[in-house]
């Protein structure tokens, strides 16, 4: 019975990557279909919008409770950790090097390191604004 | 279709699972401010991916391991969110460090896993 228990964490970690894996692939399937460019738009897409999601839900979650524990696993480590990816991005890199397109693979890189870290940013900054939005109105009901 | 979206699916549901097997075991063994369990899964997961790509093998399998289970156990997000919370806590040294050899091992390991499996090409030969 306790390792039953002890198993659900896991589970709901799996299912929410069963969707975050799911959802990349078709976003990458998606984007290939219009997109022709070797810039490998389909990733980086799905990594900025992870990086925001992400940083939203844990930053709004922040408060300790067995609801918002679930939530963060399910959503937060399960579906948005596995919709993005970072082994994809190095071997596209990689890829973008082989074919000799430097421009490129830097340009990548780059988007990658400072777009990510800015779409994690304000996602954070969203969620920090909508707690003391909310916070203000507790306090002047 | 379907068959591809099983597969990706498959290897997702592992791939999370592994993932937060290996965060809690690093965060366990090695308790610090600096993320050794994400760094661990993404250059793990980079020369892994590399090696899948690199051995050219069937599409089912790249699927499966590749897409599904590499895609969903290495992970962008945590990285930035870990990233961004080093640098709220001015931990600039770690920061640097992180972001540092996340990209740099990251493609040299992706470049060495696509090396080694295409040397170990299952299909060699045959084409």
């Amino acid at each position: 019975m306790k390792g039953e228990v002890a198993a659900v964490p896991y589970l709901i970690v799996g299912v929410g990557g069963i969707l975050g894996a799911l959802l990349r692939y078709l976003l990458g399937l998606y984007v290939h279909f219009w997109w022709q460019s070797p810039f490998p738009l389909g990733t980086l897409l799905t990594n900025l919008i992870g990086c925001v999601a992400l940083a939203w839900i844990t930053t709004r979650l922040l408060k300790p409770g067995s609801f918002q524990t679930w939530i963060r696993l399910g959503f937060g480590t399960g579906l948005i950790g596995s919709f993005t990816t970072f082994s994809t991005f190095s071997l596209e890199t990689v890829e973008l090097l082989k074919r000799d397109l430097w421009g490129v693979a830097l340009l990548y890189v780059l988007l990658s390191l400072w777009g990510g870290l800015l779409m994690a940013w304000v996602g954070c900054r969203i969620a920090r604004s909508q707690l003391q939005k909310r916070a203000k109105e507790a306090e002047s009901a | 279709m379907i068959v591809n979206a099983l597969l990706v699916a498959t290897g997702g549901f592992f791939g999370a699972v592994a993932r937060y097997i290996a965060s809690q075991w690093f965060g366990k063994r090695f308790p610090s401010v600096f993320p050794y369990g994400t760094l661990f899964v993404n250059l793990l997961g980079s020369f892994l991916l590399g090696l899948i790509t690199g051995g050219r093998w069937a599409p089912a399998v790249s699927l499966l391991f590749g897409t599904g289970f590499m895609g969903a156990f290495t992970t962008f997000s945590t990285f930035k969110w870990e990233s961004l919370q080093l640098g709220e806590k001015k931990q600039w040294k770690a920061l640097i460090w992180y972001l540092a050899i996340s990209y740099t091992a990251g493609v040299i390991l992706a470049f060495l896993g696509y090396a080694v499996g295409a040397a170990i090409d299952p299909h060699h030969g045959e084409r």
